[in-house]
This record gives structure tokens, sequence and C-alpha cells, in this order.
């Protein structure tokens, strides 16, 4: 796990690439959720609604990003994490999570970094827009 | 259509066990490679894991109910998680509170009036420590919303 004096404000996290997202994967998210919105599964509602096809959860991005912060920086040690969602995500989309050290603060019993976190698309739109903090030893 | 009276409405508490199983499920639903959440017998819970609190709120008492979304034209905003020290872990029997501490309306650039229903739920460990907060962002749209609102 990186410490403190490795964390400098910039530090960058490998870079991590996912999918292509399936429509099995929107459905294992839902099904670990419990988030059952039919939007997401059932085409003919998405499409009786208005969209092109079924997309995905905003959460599965949003845990997608969370697991790449805390693989990155321990699952014991992270202490917030949120997200923003921009645009949609659709089956077939490849995803890239990015994240760096923004801020450093000592005390309150421990250290702590703040992330600032990225999802994008294929083509570069964001998907998600985070942030996360995390205690360092 | 969105119900503003639901403005401070708060749930009745509710009990929420933190499990390993659904911890494993929902690690490997999120794509996770970390061997505390695979292989840990007591493994922590991942950041965003609260949101299966879904499984555990009793039928037709959730303040969301109150707040009447279309689920046609329902998008969601934006999510945060808070932890007051470790995230908890398996195990935990966790109680659950959840308040609607917003709902307000904006003009979107294509997608007609949005109104957005912000709530925030409370997570306290069995010594009365609390241990989690939720805050979560949902919009209804006034037309059928594909990317940002279009």
């Amino acid at each position: 796990m990186a410490t403190w004096d490795e964390l400098a404000l910039g530090m960058e996290a490998p870079e991590r690439t996912v999918g292509p997202l399936t429509r099995t994967d929107f459905v294992r998210y839902q099904g670990a959720s419990g988030d059952f919105n039919p939007i997401h599964h059932d085409e003919e509602f998405a499409q009786s609604a208005g969209y092109p096809s079924v997309f995905s959860v905003g959460m599965l991005q949003a845990g997608i990003l969370a697991s790449f912060a805390t693989d990155w920086l321990g699952p014991d040690n992270v202490r917030g994490f949120g997200v923003q969602f921009r645009e949609q995500v659709w089956p077939g989309d490849t995803l890239v999570c990015t994240g760096k050290v923004v801020d450093r603060k000592e005390g309150e019993g421990e250290r702590t970094v703040d992330l600032e976190l990225l999802v994008t698309r294929q083509g570069g739109g964001a998907a998600i827009k985070g942030w996360a903090t995390f205690a360092v030893a | 259509m969105v119900d503003k009276n639901a403005i401070g409405a708060i749930d009745e508490p509710f009990m929420m066990e933190v499990e390993r199983g659904k911890i494993r499920e929902f690690a490997r639903a999120t794509m996770s490679h970390s061997p505390e959440y695979l292989e840990d017998p007591v493994p922590p819970i991942p950041p965003t894991f609260l949101t299966t609190v879904a499984f555990w709120t009793p039928p037709g008492e959730s303040v969301f109910a109150k707040v009447k979304m279309d689920l046609r034209r329902l998008l969601h905003g934006g999510q945060e998680y808070r932890f007051f020290g470790p995230p908890p872990k398996a195990g935990t029997k966790l109680t659950v509170q959840t308040r609607v501490a917003d709902i307000y309306e904006k003009e979107g650039k294509r997608g007609g009036t949005m109104t957005f229903v912000v709530t925030v739920t409370e997570f306290t460990d069995e010594t009365g420590k609390v241990v989690a907060e939720a805050r979560s962002s949902a919009i209804e749209t006034g037309k059928p919303a594909t990317k940002e609102g279009e």
C-alpha cells in the first residue's frame, strides 16, 4: 500500500480500463445491489421511455470507480467516496478510470489524502466525476 | 410526479446485517481485485456497498416511496458515502434511518424542468456509533433524458 511520503500532490493511480460493458454486467450489478429498475435490463421498457436501448446503472460505474480507488489505497482506509453522474453508459462502452492526489491533510487522529477521480468513456466523454478520501499510514 | 410534501419525512429505523457473501457478490459485480473483499473471512464493505440497503428496507415504508418519482424519467444525479473510521465489516448489524433532506427544481438545458430529491441515510453500529452516512441526489426529468438530459 502506498505510504504518506509516496502519495505526493499530483501522484496518479495506475489507470484501469474496464469493458466493453455488457448487459450481463448491468444485470449482475442489479442483482448484487438490489436496484431492479427495468430501464437497465428491459429493452422494451427502456425504448418505451424514449431511450435507444437499456443503459448501465450509474451506481455500477460508481462502484467500478470505488473498486479502482480501494484496490489502490486499501479497502479499510477509505473514509469518503462520492460521485456526480455525467454521461450515461451504454452496452459496449469501454471505461477508463483515472485518479490523482489533490490534497493531503494531517491531524484529527489520522493523515488523509483526497483524490480526484474520473470515469471516461471511449471517445473521451466523462461518465462520472468522483472524489475519495483515504487514511494513509 | 414528485410530492414536495415529502421534505422532512423520516423513516422508521430498521436493521441491516452486513454479510460476507453479499460483500463478495458486490465486490465481484463492481470488478474489484482486492483480497480484502474476496478472501478475508471478515471483509470490510466496499465504498458503495450500502446501496444494498434496498434489500433491508421494509416494503412500502421507504421515505423514497413517499416522494413518488416516475421511474421512466428518473436519473441518479449524485451519491456520496462518508465513513467515520474504517468501513464496517461483515457481521456488523447496522441500524438504518433515512430522511428526505431536500426537494428542489432546476431548469435543465435539454430535459425540461428537473426535480432534485436529496435523501440522507445514517448507519449506526451495535455500540450506537454512527459509522457511515449516505447522501443521494435523484433527478426526475421533465421528459425522457438521454446523455445529460439530451
